[in-house]
């Protein structure tokens, strides 16, 4: 039987508990002559309770069985190896494991396999069907039991929904505990494949040297694979792209936030804001498109040349540009919120010594609302720095170390896609050197993010 | 000088500054909405003619010694028979062609996928056997785009065609033998490497897939969390941690959760890649944050009065909350999800790690078939040279962007119609 089949059982027994532990609570309501009033909970409550004590043995059962299952398996089919083969280094001894799974399932039909190797398929086959066939007896056995003792504790006098009551809020709180789990995992794997990759290449290299080349050799004589690791590039590559993007993304995020949030009309508000909105749901991906295919030969073609440059056909200026546009909505929503909570009073004041409306702005609203924008503005730069599909796209792969927009640049975002989308080794320096870049990529936005936030959340404190 | 005087002499000034300053803000918008416009623009400009697809009309005779073909209903004999052959051989006729290269040349105007054509329309029309027919057979897209850019100015985009090929288009043109008709392939194949065969049907199941595995695990583990959050946690460091922790989830770079699917899902569970399972996974890790953090304004959005109420007459607290609190809270719950799985829908970066990038061809058919997502195959083509695959990128994207604004809107109407304001 597969997965699926044995859950969607082990979920029907649990309706069937529920129904027999609601259904007992009402007979013996009943046979005391009070009715449902005798009983200290609702039946509703001890048909959940009996459900449970059904479902969570149960399906507790079959996570970790499946956790353990294939080891064993494996540790079974290893013993019975001959005993040269079974002392064989670990990376043969899984290809070897990998080769009995392939005759397993049938991929080799006609070739003529080491007997061994075969006798392993079938001892394999054999096992499987065996662990599935226990399993399933396993689990109905624990079912059975579980449904059993819950269906005994039904009784008037016992406290069925405190009980209840009790596991849902453990649900709600394993749930929500899934938010730190993301991010212990987030943590472990990028530190711990880091911790690999500096293993090989020192840490002081990674972060001074300025050359990023991770092509490793395989040849010695091999041109152009020198596998530096030098990621100063790519550092000053993704600074760039995202300084172009934040110059056009503040001055037009912030002035569109103030004339909204000061000038603009109740009805002009309702129509433009929302539109301007539209910018930041577009998929990423959408403007990487945009940008190579519209933006970049047009900065090619006719904008460089009308300033007497030449730009490359990958210039940072299109990638930087267009992820400005990107950012224009996020820079300006949250200026506007924060513009918004300045207090009436402090514009009436201004306004009543004569100031003009610019000036009340200028002088007044801005420095008030300054701290929240800075915080907007904040996490609007970890976002250009994360953001991956439109440099992917528009940014180049070459890590040249320039500062010049019209020159092909490359980030660290496109570096980690480039390294691990196709075939990777999880040992290889190449392979490994993404999650150093994820972990350096990781601790920027996060500390960026901190910070922002917490300065948002004192400013909005400041005037409540 | 009095004071008045003073303020007089400035006035001017200080009201120039005033109209530039607020000229400025609207330039500001309109700069916004041009982009908007710009890009919109763009992509349908570029898009809309992948909907159609050229067609090239010929004149076919199907004779059935050359298919060796006696009975059109035995299948066997069908799909031995040489349909290639029999277009190539109408082909030669069609355009006189006597040397190998020119023949070539003339075969390089149809589809590859025109013998699979023919052999359908004889299986259709079995009357058809040792008649000759014009039938109506899928140009090649050198010829589609030549044909669709005809009308231009500086005439047809040439790419790749020969001197000799666009004379015969030419002709084919002046004989009224070429057509365009709505583009079935788009929106029923897979991927291809010939672009008038290239459809984003696997793509759009495989995001389908992707998605309803995300809504299935988010939403319930996000409005549960909310739930504790708002309901039950106590105020105290860790609840203060796990809201700073999701506060920062939510503006994590999504490629870091790609790292994380390739490191953790990949590497330490072994699961396999390109799946929409993983991919589902990897995205739900991404829009919780989103889904906790909208649902958690809907909970506290619920007025006390209600909870209070609820309690006052015996409820409990589970029965507050799931009978009370929970249903006033659904719609804007259902907001926020409908917003997370948008964003959810046009993510790509993390489905690049987990490899979700491979050629897919065949449509999948469940969480665990390979399968790729439509932004994903909208990376994929924007990287082919040939023109036609600008022109079904572009398409692609106005499939994504129209159903991204059918679930923004859905978003809309659901929080105008339901929600309650107290």
């Amino acid at each position: 039987m597969s997965i699926t089949t044995l859950i969607a059982l082990v979920l029907v027994a649990m309706i069937a508990a529920f129904v027999m532990g609601r259904g007992r609570s009402r007979v013996l309501a009943n046979a005391t002559g009070r009715g449902v009033r005798s009983l200290n909970s609702l039946p509703f409550y001890y048909g959940m309770l009996t459900a449970l004590w059904c479902g969570t043995p149960a399906l507790l059962l079959l996570m970790g069985w499946l956790a353990f299952d294939d080891s064993i398996v494996r540790a079974i089919i290893v013993d019975g190896l001959p005993l040269a083969q079974q002392q064989l280094p670990e990376a043969q001894l899984s290809l070897l494991l990998s080769t009995v799974e392939n005759i397993a399932s049938g991929s080799y039909p006609d070739s003529k396999q080491l007997v061994y190797l075969q006798n392993a398929a079938e001892q394999l086959l054999a096992l499987r069907a065996t662990s599935q066939d226990l399993l399933a007896l396993v689990l109905f056995c624990t079912a059975i039991i579980g449904a059993t003792i819950g269906w005994l504790k039904v009784s008037p006098k016992y406290r069925a929904r405190v009980k209840v009551e009790a596991a849902f809020k453990w649900v709600l709180m394993a749930c929500s505990m899934i938010a730190i789990l993301t991010t212990v995992g987030i943590i472990l794997s990028v530190i711990f494949e880091s911790v690999h990759f500096f293993k090989q290449v020192p840490i002081t290299e990674f972060l001074f040297g300025t050359h990023w080349s991770p092509q490793v050799a395989i040849r010695a004589d091999q041109v152009g694979s020198s596998g530096a690791f030098g990621a100063v590039p790519l550092f000053v590559g993704t600074l760039l792209i995202s300084f172009i993007a934040m110059s056009v993304a503040i001055p037009v995020g912030l002035m569109s936030a103030i004339y909204l949030s000061e000038y603009a009309g109740p009805k002009f508000r309702t129509w433009v804001k929302p539109a301007l909105e539209i910018l930041a749901g577009i998929p990423t991906v959408v403007y990487g498109f945009f940008a190579v295919v519209t933006v970049a030969p047009f900065i090619k073609g006719s904008f460089a040349p009308l300033l007497g440059l030449d730009a490359s056909s990958e210039s940072a200026l299109a990638a930087g540009l267009v992820m400005g546009v990107m950012i224009i909505p996020f820079v300006s929503s949250l200026s506007d919120d924060v513009i918004n909570a300045v207090p009436q009073t402090l514009r009436d004041g201004s306004l009543a010594l004569g100031a003009t409306r610019s000036e009340t702005i200028k002088l007044v609203v801005f420095p008030a609302a300054l701290p929240g924008i800075v915080g907007g503005v904040l996490l609007a730069v970890s976002r250009a720095i994360g953001e991956t599909m439109i440099v992917v796209m528009a940014a180049g792969l070459s890590a040249n170390l320039t500062i010049n927009p019209m020159e092909s640049v490359t980030t660290v975002t496109v570096q980690i896609v480039t390294l691990l989308v196709g075939d990777q080794e999880f040992d290889s320096a190449k392979t490994l050197s993404a999650f150093a870049l994820g972990l350096m990529l990781f601790v920027v936005t996060l500390a960026l993010n901190f910070y922002a936030l917490y300065v948002v959340r004192k400013y909005s404190e400041q005037y409540e | 000088m009095k004071t008045i005087d003073l303020v007089n002499k400035n006035l001017a000034k200080r009201y120039r500054k005033e109209k530039l300053f607020r000229a400025y803000g609207l330039a500001s918008i309109g700069f916004g909405l041009l982009c908007l416009v710009l890009l919109f623009s763009d992509i349908i400009g570029k898009g809309y003619k992948a909907f159609v697809q050229t067609n090239v009309q010929i004149e076919v005779s199907f004779d059935a010694d050359y298919l060796g073909v006696n009975d059109v209903l035995d299948s066997q004999q069908m799909a031995s028979a040489n349909f290639d052959g029999l277009l190539k051989k109408s082909l030669r006729e069609k355009f006189a062609v006597k040397k190998r290269r020119d023949k070539k040349l003339a075969y390089a105007l149809i589809s590859s996928d025109a013998g699979y054509q023919l052999h359908d329309l004889l299986l259709n029309n079995p009357e058809w056997l040792g008649s000759t027919q014009k039938v109506w057979l899928l140009a090649d897209d050198d010829l589609d785009t030549y044909y669709k850019s005809m009308d231009n100015a500086a005439g047809g985009f040439i790419g790749r065609l020969k001197e000799q090929q666009i004379g015969w288009i030419k002709k084919l043109y002046a004989d009224d033998a070429l057509r365009t008709q709505f583009n079935t392939n788009f929106f029923n194949y897979g991927d291809s490497t010939e672009p008038e065969l290239a459809g984003i049907r696997a793509a759009l199941m495989g995001s389908l897939f992707t998605l309803m595995v995300t809504m299935v695990l988010s939403f319930p583990i996000g409005v549960a969390a909310a739930i504790y959050l708002e309901e039950y946690a106590p105020r105290n460091r860790f609840t203060d941690i796990i809201e700073v922790n999701i506060n920062n989830l939510a503006a994590v770079p999504s490629i870091i959760f790609g790292l994380l699917g390739a490191a953790i899902f990949l590497g330490f569970f072994g699961m396999h890649r390109s799946l929409p399972l993983v991919g589902g996974l990897v995205l739900t890790l991404m829009t919780l944050p989103t889904i906790i953090i909208t649902s958690r304004a809907a909970i506290k959005a619920v007025p006390p009065s209600i909870r209070e109420a609820a309690m006052g007459i015996g409820a409990s607290k589970m029965q507050v909350v799931l009978h009370h609190v929970l249903p006033l809270a659904m719609p804007g719950m259902l907001t926020g999800a409908i917003i997370g799985l948008a964003q959810a829908l046009g993510e790509t970066a993390p489905l690049l790690l987990i490899g979700m990038v491979a050629f897919i061809v065949d449509i999948p058919g469940g969480v665990t078939d390979p399968a790729t997502a439509l932004p994903v195959q909208i990376y994929l083509w924007s990287d082919r040279p040939e023109r036609s695959f600008a022109e079904l990128t572009s398409a692609a994207i106005m499939v994504l962007l129209g159903v991204l604004i059918i679930m923004n809107t859905l978003a809309v109407l659901l929080r105008k119609k339901l929600e309650r304001r107290w």
